[in-house]
């Protein structure tokens, strides 16, 4: 186990997948409870359809990547939250045509540049080769930050998470946490993305808060078991990908799906006992 | 000085006036109940009240010394929160407002005691799911007891209920009322129960149709006519 952990490592872009790859994975998991039991968790797959189509205009153009993207799908997200709130057109429908509108630019931009490095499966299904040093430091420090700000506001993300109505009338800034929550959700998305994929990226935030759901009936514990198993599930991923020459981004979302399959078999079989 | 004073009020939705003229004081230990049939303007005066929307006209002022964040809100019963995983405890310190991130050690100590208070001192570690309803909505109250000392607004705190469960938790509502002389201000459809335990009586159809005490409240024609439960013009 030691030795196959080493020889992985001893591949720069393995070290940096593994980086990017835990800070993703466990921040994706943190913001995935409060986003799965607000009924948000499109808002996830909305996103990277929109950090797909901004990639592409970013490659195309020639421009930093992360440094275009990021503000892209941030104000995306805005956007999305602001549409969910308002009662004209419903917050699936919104998160359906902004995503689709975005997959759209982006397949367009890439065929029209057709340049050479530009692989629209890579972007859909994520790569490993693809990340640069300056990714790997952006990602620690915005993965730090979404990190922090989860801890220090967690108690406030619990309130509004658990009532919205109640948060608001007893003075908390409802409006201001939504926006964190959906400001560090596309920071992540937007991270995880040329990993995982664009495609299937959103499954790091909905798996493991369903999955630890299935067990747990607390707060505090879902979340912290959102992030443990998140976290495994990344590794062994990867670990399988290294072994049997699968897709990473792929790889990682069926052990999150098989994650899941045990714990709710044993939600099942304990309910029975 | 009252805890609350509603002077002419006048709300609006889109330039349309849903409730209008309403006036009326909540003195330290009133117990106010407000009835009315659906879109008679309860919920508006119950968003007014907790300063999510502002009236077009007249005033809604606060006592010196009572912040809009110190009035502790049971919000009408909420599907989604059925299945969402949190404990007891976790959502009854929810209601604790400080300006601190973290809890502190008085502040668990309130939440215990507000846990005493409802008599649910012995669920804390269990999650809120798996509660009867009648639990739930003494766990909710917890958690506004939390974010107050003197103001409580309830919306339909008993819908939903069964009689009997009803009954205990009008007690004890009654009890954090006089025992601990926190004011309340109820909205609720169950006229001849509230009218027995209330000070003072609003039945609101866009405007005030009476304002007083429940017994001259049952006394009057609107009064009847709401609690017979046949409405008249």
């Amino acid at each position: 186990m030691f030795e196959l952990l080493n020889e992985m490592l001893s591949y720069t872009f393995i070290q940096r997948a593994m980086i990017v790859g835990s800070i993703v994975s466990l921040a994706a998991a943190l913001l995935g409870v409060s986003l799965v039991l607000k009924r948000y968790s499109m808002i996830g797959d909305g996103l990277s359809h929109v950090g797909f189509g901004a990639l592409a205009i970013a490659m195309a153009l020639g421009w930093a990547p992360l440094a275009f993207t990021v503000p892209v799908v941030i104000i995306a997200a805005l956007l999305l939250l602001r549409l969910s709130e308002s009662s004209k057109i419903k917050g699936d429908a919104a998160i359906g045509m902004i995503a689709t509108a975005a997959l759209a630019i982006g397949v367009t931009v890439i065929s029209l540049t057709r340049s050479a490095n530009a692989d629209v499966s890579g972007y859909l299904f994520g790569s490993i080769l693809v990340i640069s040093k300056d990714e790997v430091t952006l990602s620690l420090i915005l993965g730090g930050a979404v990190l922090i700000l989860f801890v220090l506001f967690y108690r406030r993300i619990f309130t509004v998470t658990f009532d919205e109505a109640f948060a608001k009338a007893t003075g908390l800034n409802t409006g201001l946490y939504n926006t964190l929550i959906a400001v560090l959700t596309a920071v992540t998305i937007v991270l995880g993305m040329r990993l995982m994929g664009a495609m299937l990226i959103s499954s790091l935030v909905i798996f493991p808060a369903l999955t630890a759901m299935r067990l747990h009936k607390r707060f505090l514990s879902v979340t912290l078991t959102a992030a443990i198993v998140s976290l495994v599930s990344f590794l062994i991923g990867i670990i399988l990908s290294y072994l049997f020459s699968t897709p990473a981004g792929a790889s990682v979302v069926l052990v999150n799906a098989a994650f899941f399959l045990v714990f709710s078999l044993i939600a099942r079989i304990r309910n029975r006992s | 000085m009252p805890l609350i004073s509603v002077k002419d009020a006048a709300f609006a939705y889109d330039g349309q006036i849903v409730l209008s003229k309403v006036s009326f004081d909540v003195n330290p230990g009133d117990y106010l109940c407000v009835v009315g049939e659906n879109g008679s303007g309860k919920s508006t005066l119950m968003k007014g009240l907790l300063g999510l929307v502002k009236p077009v006209k007249g005033s809604i002022t606060l006592a010196d010394g009572l912040n809009r964040d110190e009035i502790g809100y049971l919000p009408q019963q909420n599907l989604t929160q059925r299945d969402f995983p949190a404990s007891v405890r976790e959502v009854v310190e929810s209601g604790i407002r400080s300006r601190s991130l973290f809890l502190t050690r008085e502040d668990k100590e309130r939440a215990d005691a507000m846990m005493g208070l409802m008599e649910i001192g012995q669920l804390k570690h269990r999650s809120f799911m798996e509660l009867s309803g009648g639990q739930r909505q003494r766990v909710l109250l917890a958690r506004a007891l939390c974010a107050t000392k003197k103001l409580l607004l309830l919306d339909e705190p008993t819908a939903g209920l069964d009689p009997v469960v009803a009954r205990d938790l009008y007690k004890t509502i009654q009890k954090i009322n006089q025992e601990n002389g926190i004011a309340i201000i109820m909205i609720s459809h169950d006229v001849h129960t509230a009218a027995q335990y209330a000070t003072h009586m609003l039945h609101l159809r866009q405007t005030p149709l009476f304002y007083g005490k429940p017994d001259e409240y049952l006394s009057t024609y609107h009064g009847q006519c709401f609690a017979g439960g046949v409405c008249c013009v």
